[in-house]
């Protein structure tokens, strides 16, 4: 048997960790770059997964295991610096100035979370008591008990739907997709951990896309009497005792609404991540409007970039959870796997 | 000899250009209110006339300001202007000399070189020939360069050139001929008088080698004559009538008259003063955004041709940058503002819920405005400050009060405005304060402009901030930070706000000078007067600006607008700061820094 191929996997979260995993154990010679000190991603900053409720960390575990079994090569807190263009191979160029060749390379650069800041008529950073859902997720994993930046329990939560999505002002049409189950799933976790907390959502239309998403979002009516308003927050502004005073419409009664409450959550959406914005530069990759991974065939071929021998996994492509991220690696990985034997 | 048959055009198209130019005067000045007519009345004999000659001179004539902003082009429009007005008075005063009176038929000035065929004689002769030569070579050269701008503008450091239309055309084709045909008509008598000077008698001579003279003389100056009374009969229809209404212009802003939030006498001027230089093309930020249509220029036009879109009317950031450069120094903001009231429907709320309870006493309002409630970081840092310089303030926006109006105005909403601006004045005069602090450009320019607040001093907090730095009851401390500072348009261009910041600034930070900072700062593409511009188009505008930030490597960007800085906050990686912000950051590292040490407990002492 001739040398196995090349393979490069850049960005080691969810996607790129489960890609380089399917490759190796279908024998090519893998090497995963991830920018950070260690793989896994966002994953490992998340409590629990909707809509199973399961713990994060065990389909990290899971995840983890495959990696170990099939032993690639994974270089941590390296970045890309440099791409050359061979006829059908590309040769990668390291932070670490390594110069590694390959038949072909995977992107799963991931997404960024939207930086709250930039909505600061919400208040994020400015006011203690306006966090973000991935603040929240990352206090609930750490097993403290939810309290206001006071340390009391506050007794009214507002959650705010869409923050830098589908908001033209922030430059992002799109919807994130995740953020409005994700809501749905963070106030049932806070209700069960505050009975007595009243708690709002405010939404412009709610995004149940899962098959069970939809019973999860009754639930939280029915069971933990959560209340969903739809209307879009203005602005957020602070009393003299740290509450927080929010005004918003409500569309569906047509009427301006205030509210104080004592802790607001920011359902924060997903943009391109800085890293894909760099590789798709490097690469010289198209990308979509939203600044998202344009796929060579939004139907049929949705692993393959504009660039022959350069694949794409996961969210680099455009929002999803952390279930179609696992699919989508997947397919790319048999997507290369046929690339590499008809090469 | 009398009047020969080929002066009849001229003569006949002067006439019709006089008495025209005499009906629109009467009627614009009866479209003028009464307070304005008794003004200008009261001015006339005394030196407001005087500096209105003055001015005339240097920019009608002399087109100072576009010397200045073009040497080119201030070339090519003051040998077309200043040399055509010195061919007339030199012309007049050869013919004076020669028949020793004033009192002659006017053609004879204006076609001298035929109505005396007599070579010049003794040294008044030779120096009035050689001077109408010398003038006739200098609006040559300034037609010549007019030429090569309509075929490459950009040799003029302008990147656009304005369209024309039909009465433009035959206007614009009779004043290019003008001057060509007196240089080939005098030429022709020259060739057969020998009446010609330097530049006459060559042409002559050469035209003589070749044609039949005698045959030609009085066709050519009969063509001198035509494109001379064509030029006059296009000029109402044509760009070419900003000559004599800029004189009026002149005039009337020299008597006092300004403009109004209404359509008058004095828009209907401005309008028609428009030389269509297209200056104001070059200064316009629209064109990174590639809208290039709706441009100062066009819209007068449009207004003119009575043609106007809404399209145009509103797709514009009421920035200010065309009006500074507009060397005929037309209120393109406020006609344009004044033309959105015009045009649009009145928003019809009566704003009756607005109600009036009664005002807290305070020495100090403060009005933060709607912008600077979307930005809660600059809110929250005048609060703090005004805390720690113990001012009596009252927060009078802190949890409702109506919008400050200006962005109604903007829109053309005067009416509506103008309930708000009530409501809000009643709170402000009922609170007895003296000072009106606001955080916002747009606020402080209705407030310092239509707001009519007796005994009450408008300040933007920039001024605000330091004032009291100056009276010692804020710390100052200088960071060795590297800003840039960006002029919000309604503070710098729109209210001359420029050094207060900067001298504020300078004490905190280290200032970076720009290219385009002040008057001609750019606009950070977020004004709230644009209705029609898309995101995507504003996003192009702010980036450009950027741009320039960037060349300087600034830790941070500075300004003190809250428009400002939402709009640079979603482009940048850089920090985008409010001057309260910068101030508050620095003031409270110094109360921190002021505080006794809090005691390390050692592990063992930690409480359980
Ligand atoms: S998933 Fe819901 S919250 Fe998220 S962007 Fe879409 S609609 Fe908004
Ligand atoms: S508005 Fe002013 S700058 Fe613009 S074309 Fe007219 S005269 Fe020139
Ligand atoms: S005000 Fe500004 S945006 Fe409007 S036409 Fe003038 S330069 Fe252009």
């Amino acid at each position: 048997m001739s040398k196995p191929k090349k393979v490069i996997t850049i960005g080691g979260g969810v996607a790129g960790t489960e890609v380089s995993s399917l490759l190796a154990e279908l024998g090519y010679d893998v090497t995963l770059i991830e920018k950070n000190s260690q793989t896994g991603g966002k994953l490992n900053g998340w409590s629990h997964l909707f809509p199973t409720g399961r713990p994060a960390a065990q389909v990290a575990e899971f995840l983890q295991h495959k990696v170990q079994r099939n032993s690639f090569k994974t270089i941590c807190q390296t970045d890309v610096s440099q791409v050359v263009f061979g006829n059908g191979s590309f040769l990668v160029k390291t932070s670490g100035d390594e110069r590694l060749p390959a038949d072909a390379v995977v992107i799963s650069t991931g997404f960024d979370i939207f930086d709250a800041t930039r909505k600061e008529e919400y208040g994020y950073s400015v006011y203690e008591n306006v966090i973000t859902s991935v603040d929240l997720e990352n206090r609930l994993k750490a097993g403290a008990p939810i309290t206001t930046a006071a340390g009391n329990k506050p007794c009214r939560i507002a959650f705010i739907h869409c923050v830098g999505s589908r908001d033209e002002k922030c430059g992002n049409h799109h919807c994130s997709k995740v953020c409005c189950v994700t809501g749905v799933k963070q106030a049932t976790e806070l209700a069960k951990q505050l009975p007595q907390a009243e708690i709002f959502c405010f939404y412009m239309d709610l995004r149940m896309f899962g098959l069970p998403y939809e019973s999860m979002y009754r639930e939280a009516q029915e069971k933990y009497n959560i209340q969903f308003i739809r209307g879009r927050l203005s602005e957020a502004a602070e009393n003299a005792d740290g509450t927080l005073q929010i005004k918003a419409e409500d569309t569906l009664s047509g009427r301006p609404l205030k509210m104080q409450v004592d802790l607001v959550v920011l359902l924060v959406g997903m943009v391109p991540g800085k890293n894909t914005a760099h590789m798709a530069d490097l690469f010289e990759l198209q990308r979509e409007p939203n600044g998202f991974l344009q796929t060579e065939d939004p139907h049929l071929f949705k692993n393959r970039s504009s660039r022959k021998g350069v694949f794409l996994a996961g969210t680099c492509t455009g929002p999803m959870t952390v279930d179609e991220t696992l699919d989508h690696a997947r397919s790319a990985a048999l997507d290369i796997h046929h690339y590499l034997q008809n090469k | 000899m009398e009047t020969p048959l080929f002066t009849y055009p001229f003569s006949i198209g002067l006439m019709f250009i006089v008495s025209f130019l005499l009906v629109v005067t009467c009627i614009w000045l009866a479209a003028l209110s009464k307070s304005d007519r008794k003004l200008i009345l009261k001015k006339i004999p005394g030196p407001a006339s005087l500096k209105a000659i003055g001015e005339t001179f240097m920019e009608a004539l002399l087109h100072r300001k576009i010397f200045r902003k073009n040497p080119v082009l201030g070339y090519m429009h003051t040998s077309l202007a200043f040399g055509w007005f010195l061919l007339i008075v030199v012309g007049h005063l050869e013919a004076a000399v020669h028949y020793h009176t004033f009192s002659f038929p006017l053609w004879k000035s204006i076609f001298f070189r035929y109505a005396e065929p007599a070579p010049a004689t003794g040294f008044a002769g030779h120096f009035f020939a050689t001077s109408m030569d010398f003038l006739l070579l200098l609006i040559l050269s300034g037609v010549g360069l007019a030429y090569y701008k309509r075929f490459n503008s950009r040799a003029f450091g302008m990147k656009k050139t304005t369209q024309l239309k039909v009465g433009d055309r035959i206007a614009l084709t009779a004043l290019w001929l003008i001057f060509p045909l007196r240089l080939i008509a005098e030429g022709v008598s020259a060739g057969l008088h020998r009446n010609g000077s330097f530049l006459t008698q060559p042409t002559g001579n050469l035209l003589a080698a070749i044609l039949p003279l005698p045959l030609l003389e009085k066709p050519v100056w009969w063509a001198y004559s035509c494109a001379l009374g064509v030029f006059f009969v296009a000029m109402p229809v044509s760009r070419y009538m900003h000559i004599p209404v800029e004189v009026l212009l002149i005039f009337l802003r020299r008597y006092g008259v300004r403009s109004q939030k209404h359509v008058n006498g004095y828009t209907r001027v401005q309008v028609f003063s428009c030389s269509r230089c297209g200056i104001c093309l070059d200064s316009c930020q629209m064109n990174h955004a590639n809208i290039r249509n709706t441009q100062s220029v066009y819209v007068l036009k449009q207004i003119r041709g009575r043609r106007l879109s809404d399209e145009q009317l509103f797709n514009c950031l009421l920035c200010g940058r065309c009006q500074k450069d507009c060397p005929v120094g037309i209120d393109l903001n406020d006609i344009r503002i004044t033309q959105r009231i015009e045009s649009t429907a009145e928003y019809n709320s009566t704003y009756d819920y607005l109600k009036n309870g009664p005002s807290p006493q305070a020495d100090v309002v403060y009005f933060a405005g709607c912008m600077t409630h979307l930005t809660p970081s600059i809110k929250k840092s005048m609060q703090k400050l005004l805390n720690y310089a113990q001012v009596n303030y009252w927060f009078m926006d802190e949890h409702k009060a109506p919008c400050c109006g200006r962005p109604l105005i903007q829109a053309g909403q005067l009416e509506a405005a103008q309930k708000l601006i009530a409501n809000n004045r009643d709170k402000i005069m009922q609170s007895g304060a003296r000072t009106l602090v606001v955080s916002c450009p747009i606020c402080y320019k209705v407030f310092s402009e239509d707001y009519k607040l007796p005994n009450v001093r408008v300040m933007h907090h920039a001024e605000y901030l330091l004032e009291l730095v100056n009276q010692g009851l804020l710390p100052v401390h200088n960071s060795p930070k590297r800003v840039v500072y960006h002029d919000p348009c309604e503070l710098g261009r729109g209210s001359g706000i420029y050094d207060q910041p900067r001298q504020l600034l300078g004490q905190y930070v280290e200032l970076i000078t720009m290219k385009h900072e002040k008057e001609d700062a750019f606009c950070c593409g977020g004004s709230l007067s644009n209705i029609k511009i898309s995101m995507q188009e504003r996003d192009r505008i702010r980036d450009h600006v950027l741009e320039e930030f960037q060349q300087y490597r600034p830790d941070q960007v500075v300004t003190a607008c809250p428009l400002c800085k939402k709009t640079f906050t979603k482009g940048t990686e850089v920090e985008v700061r409010d001057l309260a912000e910068i101030v508050w950051e620095s003031v409270s590292q110094q109360i921190i820094a002021a505080q006794p040490p809090v005691k390390q407990l050692e592990p063992e002492e930690v409480p359980s």
